[in-house]
């Protein structure tokens, strides 16, 4: 390689190096504000040691508490726990939820902290993982019936 | 162990090259995506959770990664027209970027679209979005730049750099819902580990990917000789291969 094309590969490589490294370490001190979500084990200990605030607007992420789910008779008015590995947080919702709203699901809801483990919720959406099978092999493998996702709120 | 590929350097090649592979791009395209779109979207399984809302996985998913892969192809080239000052690279390089942006768009209307039903919400910015619209502002950013300089070795090298540097996005997409958490879902194909989805449903989509890939090597393929013949309109191969169209037409004309 000629010298000209060496030291312009080696001007493009340091700064690429550079802009790499500066970007990694921003994105590194900005995790906790790139994170989508509070688990809700975050919700009661807090992201680096401060839990969240009764009254702050937040989101939590976590899997429905099969059983968790009790719906009021009168109203779209709707309470479940969700958990992740640790404690559990209450999420309460009035409105309509999302059609892959299932007991074990995962769920991202935004709402605001009304006691320390109680959300009031003004969004409720579904989080789906990345296996795709057919309803036969979910029956055989995970035990999971087959719902359609039109029906999937209403037959819980 | 390079040699063979110096001679596309030159114009006159390049548009040789690019004229022999164009049929059998659009060829292998239009077969691929025939078979994959219809094998997808009307004879394989729906899904357990989704039922047949999943289909549009066999439009998102080939081109999303796609628009990545066509970042990569687009910032490698920038990096041979700057260090090695081809200005074939930069023409490639410029030839990659609408198409490129075109599979981002893709992706980002079809999740939106698929997003609304499954999750509940057109948008959220969550990670993974956010760094793909970045994407698509990298694009638009490089043609932007190229089209600002009337000098185009110059608009090359300006739009090359910014190029280079959005490379560091890419990464950031893929890993994106690794490293933060996010409400769009992990990889299902594109990770080491075995792919979570089911054979008879992941084929299609293995071949609505080639058939993504083929399309976007023969519209780029096709923009190149565009961009050449407009670049290089002063050169008497091109004079020649103009009159020999012009000719080729008048006959046909006159036959008609």
């Amino acid at each position: 390689m000629n010298p000209r094309r060496k030291s312009r590969l080696i001007v493009v490589a340091a700064v690429g190096g550079l802009i790499a490294g500066a970007i990694g370490l921003m994105l590194y001190a900005l995790t906790d504000s790139i994170d989508l979500f509070y688990t809700p084990s975050e919700v009661i200990e807090g992201k680096s040691g401060q839990p969240p605030q009764i009254g702050q607007r937040l989101r939590i992420g976590g899997l429905v508490v099969p059983g968790s789910v009790v719906r009021d008779a009168t109203s779209l008015m709707v309470s479940f726990d969700l958990v992740d590995t640790g404690p559990k947080v209450t999420v309460k919702y009035n409105g309509i939820l999302p059609d892959l709203f299932r007991e074990g699901q995962g769920i991202v809801a935004t709402g605001v902290l009304i006691d320390n483990t109680i959300i009031e919720a003004e969004e409720v959406l579904a989080k789906h993982d990345e296996e795709y099978m057919p309803p036969e092999l979910a029956e055989k493998m995970k035990g999971i019936k087959h719902v359609k996702p039109g029906q999937g709120a209403g037959s819980l | 162990m390079w040699k063979w590929l110096h001679p596309y350097a030159k114009t006159e090649k390049a548009y040789q090259l690019c004229s022999s592979l164009s049929p059998w791009f659009w060829t292998g395209a239009i077969i691929c995506l025939l078979i994959g779109t219809v094998w997808g979207l009307a004879f394989a399984p729906s899904d357990y959770q989704q039922g047949d809302s999943f289909r549009i996985i066999y439009i998102h998913v080939p081109a999303a990664i796609l628009s990545m892969s066509t970042y990569v192809a687009m910032a490698v080239a920038a990096l041979v027209g700057i260090v090695w000052q081809w200005r074939t690279a930069f023409m490639s390089m410029i030839a990659l970027a609408p198409v490129g942006a075109l599979m981002t768009f893709i992706a980002l209307f079809t999740g939106a679209a698929w997003g609304k039903p499954m999750w509940g919400a057109w948008w959220v910015w969550d990670a993974r979005l956010t760094s793909e619209l970045i994407l698509l502002f990298l694009y638009f950013g490089v043609m932007a730049l190229y089209s600002a300089f009337d000098d185009k070795q110059q608009a090359g090298k300006a739009a090359g750099v910014m190029a280079l540097v959005g490379v560091v996005n890419i990464p950031i997409i893929h890993y994106s819902v690794e490293w933060w958490n996010t409400l769009h879902q992990g990889a299902t194909i594109s990770k080491f580990d075995k792919p979570s989805i089911a054979p008879e449903m992941l084929w299609p989509l293995l071949i609505n990917l080639l058939g993504f890939a083929l399309f976007i090597g023969a519209v780029t393929v096709v923009r190149l000789q565009n961009e050449i013949v407009r670049r290089e309109l002063h050169r008497p191969w091109v004079q020649q291969l103009a009159c020999s169209k012009l000719d080729a037409n008048l006959e046909h004309n006159d036959a008609v």
